[in-house]
């Protein structure tokens, strides 16, 4: 989809200000993908790697390579980036044969050079480019660069000298003169509607020389200096009237994830379709239910966004993963045209996923154009990042099965779910300002969005529900449950984490009851040579560690077509039933290995965001509104339960590069659980595995 | 009204009201803007500064109590030796993703090392436990701290 909409070699690549700059659709949001890129062209072109620039995404006159999700954004514009510059590199050399003689195939390239053996001819990439633009289409076939030499020095981390010396500017350090520093007050929770703001109230904000912002429900408070308007915005939120209808409803979510409530379909080849539903199995050996609550993205930073409206055009600064359908749902939202509304990507902390950050940017779109002319800084707070951010949606997976001696015979997953595609996509409905937060709270409000269910392969709630193990009857069923409280969208992995936690939870479990060895059982419905490859790996690495308490194993394939991972947890347990994490040992195949650093701090950074989402968090809520506001209420882990790491990424120079981001949290959360079971016998099939979880499934045992 | 605050080894003077969080004034009122704000709660470490060499968050505290006292920020941390390995080392170990947190942590580290130049590992987890990373650069930071003290 990248080369077909940006086909020519100078859409990828091209000199700026006499800069060689790479052009992507794909925006950095930690997971490196600008690192890669500028390797990827280093690789091809032998320029030093900080004398190649990343052009930074903006709607008027960036590439729209659509969002930057689900682990693609090396195998998308990675790919297109890796036939321009391959293609370029051939035309750099006719182009030198053109000017200084010699056959094209005869320049050879080397320190971002070409020169002409045994004679005095040599000119730099970037003079050459400078004599002609290279107008030429991308060929998709084009070799690659065959590295002589695959230890050469790797890039460090765009950007990490900055950081630790405080100089890298994020979207909240944004400053411009005359900027106006905003906040919102929302209601206490997502039913509930403003009544009225009190007089007394208004004439605060007067004295203290503050605007305030209302259009309907959607309220906020301006003024140039950031501390005043924090204070007030809070105090406002205090003294405003609500209406709170009959609360937040206070539903049992895990007892609502039933068939009764849900769309349904049948699942083949990773794909939902219209078949009649399989046969629930009948008299299963095997019947388990697990379960994940609702969870956080908790980014560090609560959301932000600068807007201006100036001119008749709205100019925003947004750390959105998508700002193209971002800016088509604000042009809808606020009956603007296209050209009226103009993007740039900034750099904001981690997301992990649809958080706040497109909410946050129409939220700001709202006050500048109330304000016209003024500079708009918008901050959430810590409590309404925690609060209103679009949840990962609550999930169970009903795994059902019927074996015998050892056998799988049939495999039946159920899984239930609200959506997890709470972007602001635009569709039927006005499905784009539907997903945009504050549309709902206007005084001309847009109605809460009506999730419909995704029918790609591999999409959100089936994601990985399809084993990666040949079972000879499979039966797959996925279901889209309407009526749930929370608005949610995604979240890394999507319904990978839960349906991996699932399908290798129950592994584990007949290879308990079986007494079959976890890596046998696994390997006995596995064909696939690199799959294989990994399990071995992973089995060699663990055999002689020292014991722990115990050890749990999990293997998944992302998508069951990326990454793969099989990773083992030991771990230790308290006598108050803690689980303590001592060591971790992953085994990934990730094709060819661009920045083989960054893939290795993916797979860790999955192991521990996952560990930290098995062990700690769920979202809490009653009548009044969410609880689970603030690090406390909504625990996280923290340097005191990290595990020691050893990671291998199996070499594979010839396979097809396939992103890591999201390859490693399912199956940490299934490692944990086998571990723990493996300690104590107690089987965890709800997360989070918390002290006060783990005594309460072993007295209900 | 205006107080007196030593920064970075520099006399600043500031007007922000009494009551300003001390983040709040650097940030918005004296342009410094590494020390990041994540919760305003003291419970991410974000925000962390050094004051007169002990880490303290400087999200909730006034500013009017720092007035006579020696703050460091992270954009002051490279003016010592240790500073500067801390930073070194967490580029070497790449102790960071998106690096929201990494300023604080660089912080930490520093005032960690100039209590003690040889912390064990239980030490270095006790004095990074205030600080929340959600994109899992743990282990890196871990490494990070091992390697500055060695050096």
């Amino acid at each position: 989809m990248s080369l077909a909409s940006y086909p020519l070699v100078s859409d990828w690549i091209s000199l700026n200000d006499g800069r060689l700059t790479v052009r992507t659709g794909k925006v950095d949001i930690g997971q490196r993908i600008t690192t890669a890129l500028v390797q990827i062209a280093h690789e091809e072109l032998t320029v030093p790697f900080d004398e190649i620039e990343v052009e930074t995404l903006r709607t008027d006159c960036g590439l729209n390579e659509g969002m930057t999700s689900g682990s693609n954004s090396l195998e998308q514009s990675g790919h297109a980036l890796r036939c321009a510059t391959a293609t370029l590199r051939v035309w750099l050399a006719s182009r030198a044969a053109s000017l200084h003689g010699g056959k094209a195939e005869d320049w050879q390239i080397s320190g971002g050079d070409l020169h002409l053996p045994a004679t005095n001819h040599k000119i730099s990439v970037v003079d050459l480019m400078g004599t002609a633009v290279c107008d030429v289409k991308v060929d998709p076939d084009a070799q690659p660069r065959v590295l002589e030499d695959t230890s050469a020095p790797k890039p460090a981390m765009r950007g990490l000298r900055d950081m630790v010396q405080g100089q890298f500017a994020y979207i909240y350090d944004l400053d411009v003169p005359g900027l106006q520093h905003a906040r919102l007050v929302r209601p206490p929770h997502a039913y509930a509607s403003l009544v009225e703001i009190p007089k007394t109230a208004r004439q605060k904000l007067d004295v203290a020389g503050l605007k305030l912002i209302q259009d309907g429900s959607f309220i906020a408070v301006l003024g140039p200096q950031e501390w005043p308007v924090v204070k007030v915005a809070e105090r406002l939120a205090a003294l405003c009237v609500w209406d709170e209808g009959g609360g937040l409803p206070e539903t049992d979510v895990f007892a609502h994830l039933v068939a009764k409530n849900a769309q349904s379909f049948r699942v083949i080849d990773g794909k939902p379709t219209e078949e009649p539903l399989p046969d629930a199995v009948d008299a299963p050996d095997f019947s388990a239910c697990f379960e994940r609550p609702y969870q956080l993205h908790g980014s560090m930073a609560p959301s932000a966004a600068m807007a201006i409206w100036q001119d008749d055009v709205l100019t925003i600064h947004s750390q959105s993963q998508g700002i193209y359908i971002l800016r088509d749902s604000i042009v809808d939202s606020l009956g603007l045209d296209p050209e009226q509304v103009d993007i740039t990507h900034v750099h904001g902390a981690g997301c992990y996923g649809h958080t706040g950050a497109d909410d946050a940017s129409f939220d700001a779109a709202l006050i500048a154009m109330a304000r016209p002319s003024e500079p708009i800084l918008l901050k959430w707070t810590r409590a309404q990042e925690h609060a209103w951010e679009p949840f990962a949606p609550a999930m169970a997976v009903n795994v059902a099965a019927k074996t015998a001696s050892g056998q799988i015979n049939v495999y039946a997953a159920d899984v239930f779910s609200d959506t997890h595609g709470g972007r602001p996509r635009m569709g039927a409905n006005r499905a784009g300002p539907a997903r945009l937060l504050s549309n709902r709270y206007r005084a001309d409000p847009v109605g809460a969005y009506v999730p419909v269910p995704a029918m790609g392969k591999q999409a959100g709630i089936h994601r990985n529900l399809e084993p990666v193990y040949n079972f000879p009857d499979t039966r797959l069923t996925k279901n889209l449950v309407k009526g749930l409280p929370h608005r949610t969208s995604a979240l890394r992995c999507l319904g990978g984490a839960a349906n991996i936690f699932a399908l290798e939870s129950f592994m584990d479990e007949l290879a308990e009851r079986e007494g079959i060895d976890a890596f046998a059982l696994r390997r006995g419905y596995l064909t696939d040579a690199r799959c294989l490859a990994v399990l071995d790996e992973l089995e060699r690495q663990v055999l002689d560690l020292p014991e722990n308490d115990g050890r749990g194993i999990a293997y998944a394939q992302y998508k069951n077509s990326m990454t793969r991972v099989g990773i083992c947890v030991d771990i230790d347990v308290s006598d108050l039933a803690e689980i303590l994490l001592k060591r971790v040992t992953i085994v990934a195949d990730a094709g060819r290995v661009i920045d083989v650093d960054g893939v290795t701090a993916q797979l860790e950074g999955g192991v521990v965001q996952a560990a930290s989402w098995a062990l700690y968090e769920q979202v809490q809520w009653d009548r009044d509104g969410i609880i689970s506001r603030d690090w406390d209420s909504y625990p996280v882990i923290r340097f005191d339960n990290i595990p020691k790491f050893n990671v291998t990424v199996l070499h594979q120079p010839s396979e097809k590069s396939v992103g890591a981001g999201e390859a490693s949290p399912g199956p940490t959360i299934a490692a944990i659980a086998n571990a723990i079971f493996d300690a104590t016998g107690i089987r965890m099939r709800r997360m989070p595995f918390t002290t006060e979880a783990i005594r309460e499934t072993a007295l209900n045992a | 009204m205006t107080i007196k605050l030593r920064i970075n080894g520099e006399e600043r003077q500031v007007t922000s009201e009494a009551d300003t969080p001390l983040v709040y004034v650097l940030r918005d009122e004296l342009k410094l803007k590494g020390t990041k704000l994540g919760c305003g709660l003291e419970q991410c470490g974000a925000c962390a500064v050094m004051v007169d060499g002990e880490v303290v968050l400087s999200c909730v505290s006034p500013v009017e109590i720092f007035a006579g006292q020696e703050i460091t920020t992270i954009e002051g941390i490279s003016a010592t030796e240790t500073g500067r390995r801390v930073q070194d080392a967490f580029v070497e170990e790449t102790a960071a993703q998106c690096g929201f947190c990494t300023a604080g942590m660089v912080v930490a580290t520093t005032a960690l090392l100039g209590r003690n130049p040889n912390p064990d590992r239980d030490e270095t987890v006790a004095a990074l436990t205030p600080h929340i990373c959600r994109c899992g650069s743990h282990p890196r930071v871990l490494s990070a701290v091992q390697k500055a003290k060695l050096a």
